[in-house]
C-alpha cells in the first residue's frame, strides 16, 4: 500500500508516554499500522569520540554514565574488553562481586520496566507494585556502593570495593524478602484477565524474525530462542554458578514480561550462590594490578538486563583507545518493530514498542564537532537548542502541519 | 574444545585456501577478506553455520578504514570477525541490508559517522545525524 494513501501518526520525538526522546512515525490505514518508521539521534552524545580522548581508567566512568538504569552493564562489557585485550585474569572474588552487581542491577531494571509497562496500558497498580519492590535493591547498591545509581564498581583488572562479610547478611535478607513478592507479582499479571487481553498474542516475534533482526536478550529469550551471554560465553562468576536461560515459546509481548518476571527469580538464585562464594575466598584480594595496555584490540561483552551489551576496544600501545565501539541492545532490538507492529492496532503498538524495553540513551552516543580552521565548537549548546527547535518545526512541516502547537 | 576446533575446521574446509582464519590468544577467530567475497561468506555463515550478526565496527587507521564484521555462533560458543581493508577515498562496501535486515541500521550509522558507503542500501536519510548536518562532515573520522 503506498503511504500516500495513509494517515501518518507521529509518536514523539517528545512524547508523554516514552520516557526518553524517540521518534516513530507510525503509517496508519484507519486504525491499523501499515508501516514505520524510526529515527533516533535526539540524545546522542557522542560517547565513542569522547572515549578516544581519555584514558583507558576515565572511560569507564563515561560509560558508566551512557545510561542511567543498566549503568553497570557498559563499565562490565568494557572491562570485559581491555581485559580480553590485554589478556588479564581476575581473582575469584572479583568474578563474584562483578556478577552479584550485575545480577541486582537486571532485577532493578526488570522491575523497572514492568512498572513502566503496567503504567503504559494504564494498569498502575503494577506500576506502583513494581517501583515499590524495586527500592529495596537500590538501597541495597547505596549500602554495597555508596551510590543508587552509577555504582563505579568496576576497574580494570578488578573492582573498586569490596563486599565486606559483614553486610552479606543485609543482602541476603533484601533478596529473601523480594522472593515472595516477585511471586506474587507474576501470579497477578498472569490471573489478571484485563492485561492478558491486552498483552496475549500481542506484538509477536517469531524465531525467523529474531534471527533476522539480530534481537537478543529477553526479546529473543520470549520467542524461545535461548541465547545468553552469560551461558555461552561465561566470563565474571557466570561459569562457577548453576542457573538456567529463561525461555518462553510464545514470542508475543506477555511472554516477554514473564521473562523478565522469572529473570528476575534466576537472578536471585545466582545471587544466593555468589554471596556463598565471598564467604569462601579471602577478603580484601580485588584486584590485579595493570600498568599497561598493549597494542591490540579487544571486545567485550555483559548480558545487560536488555541483551548483549557489546565494546570493541583498538590500542595502538598507548594509554587511550583508538577506537572504541559500543553496541547497545536496544540498537539490535528496536528494529523488530518492522516485524511486530505492522498490522496491529494504534493501541496496541505503544505497548509493542514498549515491549522490547528500549534503551535511547544507551543506543544513542552523540559527537560535538570542533571546527579546526575557526578553533571553535561548530555546534555550541546555543545552536542545539536552536537546532532542536528548528527539528520540531521542519518534523510539523513535513508532517503538513503549520504550527508545533494548535 | 574439540568440537570448536572441529567447527571452525568445517568452515575453513568450505573456503579452500582462499581464506586466512586466525585465531588470536583471547579466543576469537578472524577471517581477513576482500571485498568482493563479503556476501557470500555472510551468506555462508548465517545460513549454514548458523551464527547471529552481533555488530559492526568501523576504525579510521588515517591510511584506510578498517570494516570488521562480528559474529556470535552462541551455541558453539564461537566469536568471529571478519576483517576488510578500504580505501580512503571515497570508501565503499556492498551493504548487507538485503541479507540482513538487522545490518540496515548500523550501516546507516556507520556511512553518518564513519562516511562509508554502503552500495545497495536503500535508506539514504540520516538515523541519528540531524537532516541539515553538514555534507562531507564525519564525526568519526580522524581529522
Amino acid at each position: 500500500m503506498s503511504k500516500k494513501r495513509t494517515v501518518s501518526v507521529p509518536l514523539g520525538p517528545y512524547h508523554p508516554l516514552f520516557e526518553e526522546p524517540e521518534f516513530f512515525n507510525l503509517y496508519c490505514d484507519g486504525e491499523r499500522v501499515v508501516d514505520v518508521e524510526w529515527k533516533a539521534g535526539y540524545n546522542h552524545r557522542g560517547i565513542e569520540k569522547l572515549s578516544e580522548g581519555k584514558h583507558w581508567d576515565q572511560v569507564i566512568f563515561l560509560v558508566e554514565r551512557i545510561c542511567g538504569i543498566c549503568s553497570t552493564s557498559h563499565p562490565f562489557a568494557y572491562v570485559n574488553a581491555v581485559e580480553n585485550l590485554a589478556g588479564i585474569e581476575i581473582p575469584d572474588r572479583v568474578r563474584y562481586i562483578r556478577s552479584l552487581v550485575g545480577e541486582l542491577e537486571r532485577i532493578h531494571s526488570h522491575l523497572l520496566w514492568l512498572g513502566l509497562a503496567g503504567h503504559f496500558l494504564g494498569y498502575n497498580t503494577v506500576f506502583m507494585w513494581a517501583w515499590k519492590y524495586r527500592e529495596p535493591i537500590l538501597d541495597l547498591f547505596e549500602e554495597i556502593s555508596g551510590s543508587r545509581q552509577n555504582y563505579a564498581m568496576m576497574k580494570i583488572g578488578g573492582v573498586r570495593r569490596d563486599i565486606p562479610i559483614a553486610k552479606i547478611p543485609l543482602i541476603e535478607k533484601s533478596i529473601a524478602d523480594l522472593s515472595p513478592k516477585l511471586e506474587m507479582l507474576s501470579s497477578a499479571i498472569l490471573d489478571d484477565p484485563v492485561l492478558s487481553a491486552r498483552l496475549k498474542g500481542v506484538g509477536i516475534l517469531s524465531k525467523e524474525d529474531i534471527s533476522l533482526f539480530g534481537a537478543i536478550g529477553p526479546v529473543a529469550r520470549a520467542s524461545g530462542v535461548a541465547i545468553d551471554v552469560r551461558k555461552d560465553f561465561p566470563y565474571a562468576a557466570y561459569g562457577m554458578v548453576d542457573w538456567k536461560v529463561i525461555t518462553r515459546e510464545e514470542g508475543d509481548v506477555l511472554a516477554k514480561a514473564m521473562v523478565r518476571l522469572e529473570e528476575c527469580m534466576e537472578s536471585i538464585h545466582i545471587i544466593r550462590q555468589c554471596l556463598l562464594g565471598l564467604k569462601r575466598v579471602p577478603e580484601g584480594n580485588i584486584g590485579v594490578e595493570v600498568r599497561d595496555i598493549p597494542g591490540g584490540e579487544g571486545i567485550g561483552r555483559h548480558e545487560a538486563p536488555r541483551g548483549e551489551c557489546f565494546h570493541y576496544v583498538k590500542s595502538d600501545g598507548s594509554n587511550q583507545p583508538v577506537r572504541h565501539k559500543i553496541r547497545a541492545p536496544s540498537f539490535m532490538n528496536v528494529p523488530t518493530f518492522m516485524a511486530s507492529c505492522v498490522g496491529h492496532t494504534l493501541s496496541d503498538v505503544t505497548i509493542i514498542l514498549a515491549g522490547v524495553d528500549p534503551c535511547y540513551c544507551c543506543t544513542e552516543r552523540m559527537i560535538r564537532l570542533f571546527d579546526l580552521q575557526r578553533h571553535s565548537l561548530s555546534v555550541s549548546d546555543s545552536s542545539l537548542l536552536e537546532r532542536s527547535r528548528q527539528k520540531t518545526r521542519s518534523i510539523a512541516a513535513q508532517l503538513g502541519r503549520k504550527k508545533v502547537w494548535k | 574444545m574439540k568440537e570448536k576446533k572441529l567447527f571452525i575446521d568445517s568452515i575453513k574446509k568450505s573456503f579452500g585456501r582462499n581464506f586466512l582464519i586466525e585465531k588470536e590468544s583471547s579466543g576469537r577467530w578472524y577471517i581477513s577478506l576482500k571485498k568482493g567475497q563479503l556476501r557470500e561468506v555472510v551468506s555462508f555463515l548465517l545460513k549454514e553455520k548458523g551464527f547471529r550478526f552481533s555488530t559492526a565496527s568501523a576504525v579510521d587507521l588515517l591510511h584506510a578504514f578498517e570494516i570488521l564484521y562480528h559474529f556470535s555462533a552462541d551455541r558453539e560458543g564461537i566469536f568471529l570477525s571478519l576483517r576488510l581493508s578500504l580505501k580512503r577515498e571515497r570508501p565503499s562496501i556492498p551493504s548487507l541490508s538485503n541479507l540482513l535486515p538487522c545490518a540496515l541500521f548500523i550501516e546507516r550509522e556507520m556511512r553518518e559517522l564513519m562516511g562509508i558507503f554502503f552500495e545497495g542500501h536503500p535508506d539514504k536519510k540520516n538515523l541519528l545525524l540531524p537532516d541539515d548536518w553538514p555534507k562531507g562532515n564525519y564525526p568519526l573520522r580522524k581529522p
